[in-house]
């Protein structure tokens, strides 16, 4: 006779096979349940991947402003910035009028682990703080451990005004992107 | 009736069955000092936790903020100076006690059966305490935390195929913006955290599974078949409880960390001060890791640019393989450091390589020094005429970034405080002109005239 409280004993005995079954379901639904979660938390982190790569031309100012034979440091907005990006969302390259109408617009960003080179224009170079990467005035690899020219941003004048294409960071791997020119360092020069 | 009340909440808690034994589980004897450090790194961690918590409360993780949210949580916010100092100092206290206990386990064998899923675990603990230490270097989101994401960025850009892919992914997209200190951010709060805690849970449940190691002795071998049985009947005719006979010292050392802590972040404040705002366009930055990562800053300068990428790519993989397979390469036998020459010869090369590296990574020789001011007169000789020319434009055309005389100027490249001792004015023409390793070839950059004028002073530099 039951005791009272002793309702356990009243169920029926679940059989092997039916407990075998109760644990793969629940094992099943508990996959389920991290998957139909899963799959927007792994692709809202991985969307950067499929976002198509955003380029942008900004001005950097008026053909005026740059002298032939010099080499200008130029600020402008990142091609694609979120509101809240503030200053981090800025960059800036080495602008060279190399000739009346040739426009050379050199990364920052060393190649050899992206810190930003200073134009030294009494020593005519490029010169990077971090390990001692040197480059010539046309960006080729002078001295140090940079292994390719300084990337160069496409430039053209439009209206009066010098502007550049504004797109990714330059990477290595970047040579796999349109930015091919960024890993050769060919490219750039001005076009209307 | 208060002992009634405590009675209620400990028969439903089970703090007096359940918890009481476990502090008390018995340990070996003798464990000494050495054995607190595990302890020190776990309390460090938890200082960590209180701190960040705190400092989230007012830090702002946007790109746009984070600088002025920092500034504020310094300089106005009460106790704030002294809470990013406390989380500062606790960040390289952990790090150092992470690395300390890690060369104990491995010096002492306590690696071994049947405790090699515990330096797994610890591993991995290692690595996220140094996720951990790299992430909030970057929280800072000064010039520094700026340049930092673009210097790890370019460095898993060479990973073939798929850096572009892993740079996006740290990034939040092509560059870095407003996406990036957020993901940085959610690394350094949440996700790193819970790995962290998830890991502490099983290192600890392991610690109290299979035991705290007994300290090594000479000639007491581990044999996998036999030692659980022998751990036990030690444990029975040696073993003290842990909880005060072991415990006491974790305590005092972990109060006295602390307390080093605590102090100098109120003497001092946070050790890492805030560079400028993080403004890519302020292109007279100096990046420089914290000092933990400083040894590595030196071996990416110092390492031959032929085999960079392996380096880069390899060696962190190379260091994680090595770690993981120590226990399973020597998982018996001698545990005693005495009979295991190897481990101290290895432990010393690991401090000496991070010593020096990290030596060599403060003083920077390779790097430019942009602020040596031009030669005085007194080094000079002269205020007038080719020879002060010359030592002008040893100045003006870049040569003391790089090159030193009389103590002014950089390191990269050779003194030149005597050089008209060993080069005679040709050789110093050849190879202004030329260039040689790791100097540009300056015939472009100066006329005719002015390598007279600049061969004339270095002519002077001799020995007097």
């Amino acid at each position: 006779m039951p005791e009272p409280g002793d309702q356990g004993s009243q169920e029926t005995e679940i059989g092997p096979l039916r407990r075998r079954l109760l644990a793969w379901m629940s094992v099943a639904l508990g996959g389920f349940a991290a998957t139909i979660v899963g799959i927007p938390v792994v692709g809202f982190l991985v969307g950067p991947w499929f976002a198509p790569t955003k380029t942008a031309w900004r001005s950097v100012g008026k053909v005026d402003q740059f002298a032939v034979g010099t080499t200008t440091q130029v600020n402008f907005q990142d091609a694609s910035p979120l509101s809240w990006g503030g200053v981090s969302a800025m960059t800036a390259a080495w602008l060279r009028r190399e000739a009346v109408d040739q426009f050379i617009a050199y990364s920052i960003n060393c190649t050899h682990l992206g810190c930003p080179v200073r134009w030294e224009a009494g020593a005519k170079l490029f010169l990077c703080p971090c390990h001692g990467g040197v480059y010539y005035s046309d960006g080729q690899v002078a001295a140090g451990p940079p292994p390719l020219p300084l990337p160069r941003y496409p430039v053209r004048v439009n209206n009066g005004e010098v502007e550049v294409l504004a797109g990714p960071l330059p990477l290595p791997s970047n040579e796999l992107s349109q930015y091919s020119n960024y890993a050769s360092g060919a490219g750039g020069g001005a076009s209307k | 009736m208060r002992s009634g009340f405590w009675h209620g909440i400990d028969d439903r808690i089970g703090f007096s069955s359940v918890l009481m034994p476990i502090l008390k589980h018995p340990v070996p004897r003798g464990t000494g000092w050495w054995y607190v450090l595990g302890s020190a790194t776990l309390f460090s961690f938890i200082v960590q936790v209180a701190t960040g918590i705190a400092l989230a409360t007012a830090y702002v993780p946007a790109a746009s903020e984070a600088y002025n949210s920092l500034q504020y949580i310094t300089n106005v916010a009460l106790f704030g100076r002294i809470l990013r100092g406390i989380h500062d100092v606790g960040g390289s206290a952990m790090v150092i006690l992470i690395g300390l206990h890690a060369m104990r386990v491995f010096l002492f064998g306590s690696y071994k059966f049947p405790r090699e899923i515990n330096w797994l675990s610890g591993v991995g603990l290692l690595f996220m305490t140094l996720g951990m230490a790299f992430t909030g270097q970057l929280m800072r989101w000064d010039q520094n935390g700026f340049w930092t994401v673009v210097i790890i960025v370019q460095q898993v850009g060479r990973v073939p195929w798929i850096g572009t892919w892993i740079a996006q992914f740290l990034l939040g997209g092509d560059t870095v913006g407003g996406a990036t200190l957020s993901r940085f951010f959610a690394w350094h709060v949440f996700w790193i955290p819970a790995l962290i805690f998830g890991l502490i849970g099983l290192h600890l449940y392991l610690v109290l599974h299979v035991g705290i190691s007994e300290p090594p002795k000479l000639g007491r071998v581990v044999d996998p078949a036999k030692y659980r049985q022998w751990y036990q009947n030690h444990l029975q005719r040696e073993g003290v409880p842990f909880w005060p006979d072991a415990a006491w010292r974790d305590v005092v050392f972990a109060v006295a960390m602390i307390s080093i802590v605590v102090a100098i972040a109120v003497i001092f404040g946070p050790i890492t001060a805030l560079t400028k705002p993080p403004d890519p366009t302020i292109i007279d930055a100096t990046p420089r890791p914290d000092w933990y990562f400083v040894w590595y800053f030196g071996v990416l300068a110092l390492t031959p640019p032929t085999i960079e990428d392996l380096v880069i790519i390899l060696g962190p993989l190379c260091l994680v393989a090595l770690l993981i397979v120590i226990p399973f390469v020597g998982n018996a036998g001698e545990r005693h450091p005495l009979r295991r020459p190897w481990t101290i010869a290895t432990c010393v090369l690991v401090i000496l390589m991070v010593g020096l590296f990290t030596t060599l990574g403060t003083i920077a020789p390779w790097s430019p020094r942009f602020d040596a001011p031009p030669l005085s007169a007194q080094v000079v000789g002269t205020t007038s005429g080719q020879v002060a020319e010359g030592a002008k434009l040893f100045h003006d055309r870049g040569c003391e970034y790089c090159h030193t005389i009389a103590g002014n100027g950089g390191l990269r490249g050779p003194d030149l405080t005597n050089v008209a001792d060993r080069l005679t004015s040709d050789q110093m023409t050849i190879r202004i002109l030329n260039g040689g390793t790791n100097m540009p070839a300056f015939a472009a950059n100066l006329t005719p005239q002015e390598t007279k004028d600049l061969v004339a002073f270095l002519d002077t530099r001799k020995q007097r």
